[in-house]
């Protein structure tokens, strides 16, 4: 297990196609706000190196855009898996990277992956579109108030997520714990 | 689909390679193998988006168009500016610092293909059970080859970062020169796993010989097929990946062209244009397209050059030469060979950059000279010969960009391969069998391509397998995550 009592925020994608830098932007953000106990780092992609990286800390938070997924994002805890994973490319999947971490150097932190929709993503151009600035604003609210707080929880329905990413009071809570 | 005759059967993607591929092989009347495509996802549109911009943006700008070897676009386009700029004769900190950063490239990329993505084909053979012939059987059987894997990946990208100054649009190579040097830290840092790096280079590159060698009577005719060979090298023979001047062999080691500078490539090179796809397949003029096509890539740099000018990657590559009585090597699985002599010779290279002082020296930019409004550059990429030709205005704006990727150089080899494999293997049925698909598979991932398209993003179909009949109706589609 990981020496750094840290939050490691690895978010990756392409800034250079649009809504597929959500994962890049969001580091972005959070290096801008100089958060206690976290490092943020960002690539083009997830790679088998990343395991060696992830296994230092105590938690890691992937973060990517997403096709298809809920609007803003939803934020869900991560196991090892190297079955099913996609090993087709250089690029690897978060739950791989974690498996990787776990049989190559005997470490298996906190994980956990944040998705945030976007919504185009098939053109060259370096901006993000209008809706996924919004997902990404409430984004950044979310993962800094949990890194605040030190304690993640999942978010899978986002009908009750509020302006700044956290659940709305008063009405069902809409994250289950891992 | 049918086409005067013949019938085509669809094989899509091609797993284990970059991106996603398809594969179409064309039989006659007779269910023999007429004609094998690839099909490559490209990058459309590329060329037309950087239209306009200021031409300095472009080393920054052209590593969005692929995340697996953005470093070397990076510098091939830094290269075709400093001729822009006047300012190619670089300072020995800024030349120095950049082949650092080329050869961390060459080395990570390398390492993760063998490793990650040929060595389960070689450690296991490619009859194994598909269940096992993949990374994770190399983690579970080799669980220290597999670690060794990462931390070489780590570590070329360690350097990349260290010179480029970040991961993702790194900076590092600008109009003549760079904008850092080496630190004392930073080399301190690197010179730490240097040595274990060669030791585990050297262990990957046994790997690879031992394998061909104890399995010669079947690599040699499997996907193989004479070629012509291209890349740069140095003026005096040398294998040098960063910087040269055009050389073609044929299959026999004959000279075709030497010493053709960057500049003139137009004058050599043309690229001809097949209706089935978007893809270019580039020709050596002076044979024309039904035989001028070449290959490129470590199989193709290791046939090309007299020498390499380190140690242990020069005794490998005499070893390499000697099994063809120093005359190029046609086997398509011998790439797996060169590139770990390539890998051994990157890090050689490395660490004789590390121990030299210049990297530490505050020179970085070259002054500018004679303005140019046209310039060329070529690097040897991981995967081959890589050229940017720009074109730009008086306003300092991109008018005209040409592109010739590493991929697109050995289109023809690898369609060839697959047409080869398919003929031995496919015997007269309409099926695609396990064995085939797999050794279609290996046979493509020997050339390492990259067919990625740069965006990945959750949600995507990664998977989808069709069938047509021979008037194009579809019989089956599958697709999974």
């Amino acid at each position: 297990m990981s020496g750094l009592d840290e939050t490691l925020v690895l978010g990756w994608g392409n800034p250079g196609r649009l809504d597929d830098g959500l994962g890049p932007a969001l580091v972005e953000a959070l290096a801008v706000l100089g958060l206690a106990r976290v490092v943020v780092d960002s690539d083009y992609q997830l790679t088998m190196e990343d395991a060696a990286e992830v296994a230092r800390y105590r938690r890691v938070l992937f973060v990517d855009a997403d096709r298809t997924g809920p609007a803003p994002f939803h934020l869900r805890r991560l196991s090892p898996a190297l079955q099913g994973s996609s090993f087709s490319t250089h690029s690897v999947s978060p739950a791989a990277v974690l498996a990787l971490s776990r049989d190559l150097f005997q470490a298996e932190p906190e994980a956990w992956l944040l998705g945030i929709r976007g919504y185009e993503f098939d053109e060259f151009g370096e901006r993000l579109s209008g809706k996924a600035q919004v997902n990404l604003a409430r984004a950044v609210a979310l993962v800094r108030s949990a890194i605040e707080a030190d304690e993640f929880q999942e978010i899978l329905n986002t009908e009750n997520i509020a302006e700044n990413g956290t659940k709305r009071e008063g009405e069902p809570c809409p994250t289950q714990r891992p | 689909m049918s086409t005067n005759g013949q019938k085509r059967i669809v094989i899509e993607p091609v797993t284990r390679v970059e991106g996603h591929g398809k594969v179409s092989i064309l039989l006659d009347e007779n269910n023999r193998v007429e004609q094998a495509r690839l099909h490559i996802v490209e990058f459309r549109g590329f060329e037309r988006f950087i239209q306009g911009r200021p031409f300095w943006e472009l080393p920054v700008l052209v590593q969005r168009l692929c995340g697996i070897c953005p470093v070397s676009h990076h510098l091939c386009a830094a290269k075709a500016i400093d001729g822009i700029v006047g300012a190619e004769r670089l300072t020995p900190t800024g030349e120095k610092m950049r082949r650092l950063m080329h050869y961390g490239q060459m080395f990570q990329s390398h390492a993760l293909h063998f490793f990650h993505l040929a060595s389960p084909d070689l450690l296991f053979g490619f009859d194994a059970p598909v269940a096992q012939r993949n990374v994770i059987g190399v983690i579970g059987a080799y669980p220290e080859l597999a670690r060794q894997g990462v931390l070489m990946r780590k570590y070329g990208q360690e350097i990349i970062k260290a010179t480029s100054g970040k991961k993702v649009h790194g900076t590092g190579a600008i109009p003549g020169g760079i904008n850092k040097n080496l630190s004392v830290d930073e080399r301190d840092h690197l010179l730490q796993d240097v040595e274990q790096m060669l030791q585990w280079a050297a262990g990957a590159l046994k790997i690879a010989r031992d394998y061909t060698l104890d399995n010669i009577e079947r690599v040699s005719g499997f996907g193989a097929f004479d070629s012509n060979h291209l890349s740069i090298v140095r003026d005096d023979g040398a294998m040098d990946l960063y910087d040269g001047k055009l050389r073609a062999v044929d299959a026999q080691g004959r000279s075709i062209i030497d010493q053709v500078e960057p500049g003139d490539y137009i004058d050599v090179i043309a690229e001809e244009v097949r209706p089935w796809t978007y893809m270019k397949f580039p020709f050596l003029r002076k044979i024309g397209p039904e035989k001028g096509w070449f290959r490129v890539g470590p199989l193709a740099r290791i046939n090309t050059c007299d020498f390499i000018d380190t140690p242990e990657a020069e005794a490998a590559r005499q070893e390499f030469k000697a099994l063809t009585d120093d005359k190029p090597s046609n086997v398509t699985m011998a790439y797996h060979w060169a590139r770990m002599i390539e890998a051994l010779h990157s890090i050689e290279k490395i660490r004789e950059l590390l121990h030299d002082a210049d990297l530490q020296g505050d020179d970085l930019v070259s002054p500018r000279g004679e303005r140019r409004g046209e310039y060329v550059a070529i690097i040897e990429a991981p995967r081959g010969t890589l050229t940017h030709h720009y074109q730009v205005d008086e306003n300092d704006q991109v008018t005209m960009a040409n592109l010739i990727v590493s991929t697109t150089c050995n289109n023809e080899a690898m369609n060839r391969a697959v047409r080869k494999i398919a003929a031995d293997h496919l015997s007269g049925a309409l099926e695609i069998t396990e064995p085939l698909l797999n050794n279609i598979e290996v046979g493509i991932r020997a050339y390492d391509p990259c067919l990625s398209c740069a965006t990945h993003a959750m949600g995507q179909m990664p998977l989808e397998v069709t069938l047509l009949d021979h008037e194009g109706r579809l019989l089956d589609r599958r697709s999974k995550e």
